[in-house]
This record gives C-alpha cells, structure tokens and sequence, in this order.
C-alpha cells in the first residue's frame, strides 16, 4: 500500500509521540544491538491504549477528518488486496477517461466480478489527475458501461465509495453532471445482478449516491456519508461559519455510519482497525474482503427477479414519515 | 378554460403587481397578469407558480384528484429549528409539504401529476416529497398512465433530514426506471428554479424534459460552487445553457406549455404498439 508521509491528525499526537519513541528504540535496538524488547512492548501496550482512547474519542468531525485522511486505504488499495487479475478499463466510449473513478472485472476468490469506486490521489500530481476524487460526468457514464456490461456478463458489482463531492465547474454543468448521476442512479436501481455497495471513506452527497444503489449497503466505521459536506452545512446556517460551527454542523447531519445505520440507510458497519485504516490498510482490506465475500453469497443464491425486487423495496423504505389517520 | 382557475379568484381586484424581473419592475394588472398564466406581457418574465397553481393551468378542469395527502413529515434527526421551518412555511403556503401529487386528465386521458412547489422551502425534497413522488411514478405504472413531474426545486435535496433526503433521489430515479420498464411515458418539466439533488434525480430522467424559459436548472448552488477556484457564472445554470448542451428537449414558454403537453398525450395514447390499454379516467 502506498503512504503519503506521515500525516498527523491533531488530535493524534499521543500517538506520533509513541511512535516516534518506538522508532527510537528500534534503530537504537538495531545500531548497539542491545536487547530492548521489554521496552517495545510496554511502548506497544501504551500505543495500544492510546488508539483505543482516540477511537473512543471520535467525534462526528473527528470522524471527518479520519474519513479525508489522505494514508486512508483508497479504492485502488482495496482492488489490489481484496481482487485478483484487476483489468482495469477506461474511458466513457462518449467523451473522456476521468480518471477520478476507477473500474474493471477482478477475481474475488473463484468468482468474477465488476468493481467500481472512486479514486482519490495521494501524490500533488494524481491528486489533480484524479480531479481529489470529484468526478465529472464521464466518471459516471464509464460506471455506467461497467454496469451494462456487468449484467450482460452475469457478474456482480462490487462499488466502493469515497468521494467529497461530484464535479460542480462550468465543464461538469456543460457534459450534464446531473444527468449522469440521475441515470446511473437509475441504472443501478434495476440492474440484473447482485450489487455490494461500501462507503469507505467520504460519502459525498450526489457524488456518493450515483454509485451507492446496491442489494447490500455497508460503510467502513469511521466512513461518513453526508447529503452535503459539513463546511458546505455550516456556511448555510452561518455566515463565515467559525471551525467550531463547522465541527457543530457535522454532528447535526447526523453522517456517521453509526447514525447511517440507526436511520435504516445502511446494513452493516465494517470495524476499522483501532484508531482508523489509515494505521492499518492492509488489516483494513482483509477485514473488508471478508464481509463482502459474507454478503455476496447469499445474494448469488436468490433468482435475480428476487433480487431486483428486493433492491427496489429496500430503497423504497427509505425516508421517515408519519401517516396521519382519517 | 385555464384562464378561470380558482386561486386567481383569490386574488383581489385591481391589485396591482410590480414585475419580478429587476430589469423590468413594470406595474402590471393582477387580472391581466393571471390572464397571461403569470407572465410578464411586457418582458416576458414568468413568475413562480405554486404546485396548485401550475396544476391548474397542466390538466383538464376539475381532473385533478390529490392522493397522498396522509404523509407527514417529521423530525427525524432532531434539527433544530426544522419544525419552526415546517411550521412557517404551511402558515405562507396553506400546504403541508412541498410536494402535491395526484391523479388527472389531459384530453379526457389519464395521467399522473407530481409537483414541487418553488414557495415552499424552495421545493426541497425530503422523505415526504420523495415518497409522495416515488407513489406518483408508481401510480402510473400500475394504472398505465404517462407521468408528468414537475419541478419547482431550488433547493435540492432537503438539508434538515440529512442522509434520508440523498436516499431520496435514489428512490424516485428507481420508481422512474419501473415506469420505463412498464412502457409507460415520463415527463418532466423544470421550472423555474431547479437545482441539485432534484436537477440530479427524477427531473433529470423524464423521457421528454422541458423547461420554461431562462428558469434557474443547473447541479450546484451558487453558494455551494462560490470559494472554488473557476467560476461558473450565471449563465451555465439556466434552461437556455442546458438545452444547448442536450440536456432539455426543448423549450416551452408557459402559455404554449398545455397546447405542447396535449400533442405528446395524444401521441402517446395514439402509438399503435402501445403497451397495455389505460383504466377509465
Ligand atoms: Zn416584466
């Protein structure tokens, strides 16, 4: 898994200053070659109990800023520890190849399947290549022809989710960004073949829910899945909303997977390793690999009018009302 | 005929309304103006029109049967605020959401009518709105029937109920791809303004889209795009801009919009291969 350089979260300095101890020991350790192990595993158990401390101390922000976090496991990182024989393809067939959303058939143990997700970059320039994940119209007509393609094939869809938000410049509004969500939403809703949808990291809004109609809907713990970004919240409830306003606006959106599961939008969250995936991709993917394959197979026994109906009905319920009598 | 509608009756004689178009401000005649299905005889500006109003001036008199009237919003993440909202705009509106869906006739044929209204939290759509519009797209499909949405939605997807609204625009694409798979006509029409979740949702899926003239369409809200580095002006979120770019069929002005809804009813009930009969209206 490739890392950008280390990058704190503020309220993760207990655990760089560990770490940082640690790397001490170990170089001092492996340089005067002295026995220091008793030392590294107290230091590992303090390590241990200050993840366990933050990750109880998650606020919805904090949440936020753990879903941005640019070490986070990004779709390519999933593709490459969960799939084999990834043949990633691109290109709409219309326009372009935003390269902001990614996809192609990969081996899930004996099974073929389709995966699609969001792409965000890690390096200055894969960051602008992948536009930071905000895909343009293109990104979802190719999504689309992966999905036609998908059902003619008979494979199952695999979508994973992290992006801010969809493309909302000249170019975008121009190739008809809306349309492109809207249609694929559409797409996805009547698709012939099983479709697991997971919210990794940013669920953002129009962006999010154009590949988020699945027969299974699940987000990582410290995922957030939002109908407009918190800043975006803020700066409508205040003007020149203060970092404070903004922290309060995420938790009044109510956009943890936590809150995602309570309001019936979501079936399942996926445990994080402690303190977040971005301590430990590769225990994130294994951990990820496992619930899909879980809620795959029984999605691959049902006839598929069983399947479409069921998909239709889930996302038919969705929405809190009352029904007044009389 | 259209221009004998009950709510102009609301409106007091010899009221006179100034224009809502700043460049033009002319006073116009309230009669006149409503005789004119509320656009400017002078500029041409349409004004918004609430969900009643623009049923009134789409289907057959006395057609329209409102359905879903029992839905009621609630407070379902505990927003602050949302109920004093609610509450505020029912007492403007004499309406309990911004969605009025039904039942109605274009030529004596059977149709249903969906409607968001602009002067209600700007048309959002929330759970009541979506559901109310999902069972409009489903009505249609079970009494096999075209479909006629109308927008009014400025403000997209309904902020104070957060996720559940996103899950909205889901819903509603999923109801319209059943229509389709029934072989039944979808038609939107986007008003004046239409923005976001609704622009990238079900109004963006008619079969046929029309818009009214130099009405507000576009994805992003200008405050929403405002800080981003290229600026997207005013001109790329008008039904003018979209039609270019081949996203609106074509562009109706209101007062040619009945005569054009009529040619593609009769149309529709006219194709030979036409799936299914309709049930008596
Ligand atoms: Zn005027």
């Amino acid at each position: 898994m490739k890392y950008s350089p280390s990058r704190w979260l503020p309220f993760e300095e207990g655990i760089r200053v560990i770490q940082e101890e640690m790397e001490d020991l170990l170089r001092r350790q492996s340089e005067q070659d002295v026995d220091l192990s008793a030392e590294i595993t107290a230091l590992q158990d303090r390590l241990e109990a200050e993840k366990r401390k933050i990750a109880s101390e998650l606020t919805p922000w904090r949440k936020v800023l753990v879903a941005r976090h640019p070490n986070r496991p990004y779709t390519l990182d999933y593709i490459a520890h969960i799939f084999d024989d990834f043949v990633e393809l691109h290109g709409d067939r219309r326009y372009g190849n935003d390269q902001s959303l990614v996809g192609g058939p990969a081996m899930l143990g004996d099974y073929s399947v389709m995966v699609i997700g969001h792409q965000k970059g890690r390096t200055t320039k894969e960051r602008q290549e992948r536009n930071f994940g905000s895909s343009n119209p293109e990104a979802y007509r190719k999504a689309q022809r992966l999905l036609e393609m998908a059902e003619r094939l008979g494979m199952p869809v695999i979508s994973l989710i992290d992006t801010p938000a969809a493309q909302c410049l000249f170019d975008a509004e121009a190739r008809g960004i809306s349309e492109a969500i809207a249609a694929t939403q559409l797409l996805m809703g009547g698709l012939r073949v099983p479709i697991v949808v997971v919210v990794t990291g940013e669920g953002g809004s129009g962006g999010a829910i154009a590949i988020g109609v699945g027969d299974v809907v699940m987000m990582l713990e410290h995922a957030i899945y939002s109908v407009i970004p918190p800043e975006g919240f803020a700066a409508i409830l205040y003007k020149n909303a203060a970092p404070e306003q903004v922290q309060q606006a995420a938790a009044l959106l109510r956009l943890t997977a936590q809150d995602a599961l309570e309001l019936g939008v979501i079936d399942e969250i996926i445990p994080e390793p402690l303190g977040g995936a971005h301590h430990d991709g590769i225990g994130m993917a294994a951990t990820l690999k496992q619930a899909i394959v879980r809620r795959l197979e029984p999605l691959l026994a049902l006839p598929v009018d069983e399947l479409v109906d069921q998909r239709y009905a889930k996302f038919r319920a969705m929405g809190k009302w009352e029904v007044r009598r009389g | 005929m259209a221009t004998e509608r009950d709510w102009r009756a609301r409106v007091p004689d010899g009221m006179w309304v100034k224009c809502e178009n700043p460049r033009c401000a002319q006073l116009l005649y309230s009669k006149e103006l409503d005789r004119n299905l509320r656009v400017c005889s002078h500029c041409d500006h349409h004004f918004r029109l609430s969900a009643r109003q623009r049923i009134a001036i789409t289907l057959d008199p006395d057609s329209f049967v409102e359905t879903d009237t029992e839905l009621m919003t609630v407070n379902p993440l505990n927003m602050e605020g949302y109920e004093a909202k609610l509450k505020r705009h029912r007492a403007r509106t004499s309406e309990m959401e911004a969605a009025v869906v039904g039942t109605g006739a274009i030529l004596g044929h059977p149709v249903t009518i969906g409607v968001t209204n602009p002067f209600f939290t700007v048309g959002s759509m929330g759970s009541v709105v979506g559901e109310k519009l999902a069972r409009c797209v489903e009505r249609a499909r079970d009494q096999r029937c075209p479909c006629i949405l109308i927008s009014g939605s400025g403000a997209g997807a309904r902020m104070e109920e957060g996720i559940l609204s996103l899950m909205q625009m889901a819903k509603t694409a999923a109801a319209i791809g059943r229509l389709r798979q029934a072989g039944q006509l979808c038609v939107t029409i986007l008003t004046n303004p239409t923005m976001a979740g609704v622009y990238a949702s079900w109004a963006s899926l008619g079969d046929i889209i029309i818009a009214e003239p130099r009405a507000m369409i576009g994805f992003a809200g200008q405050r929403v795009v405002k800080g981003t580095k290229s600026d997207l002006g005013a001109d790329a979120q008008s039904s003018e801009f979209q039609h270019e770019h081949g996203m609106i069929d074509r562009i109706v002005p209101r007062l040619e919009m009945r005569g054009f809804l009529e040619s593609l009813i009769r149309m529709t009930y006219a194709a030979p291969l036409r799936k299914g009969a309709s049930v008596e209206v």
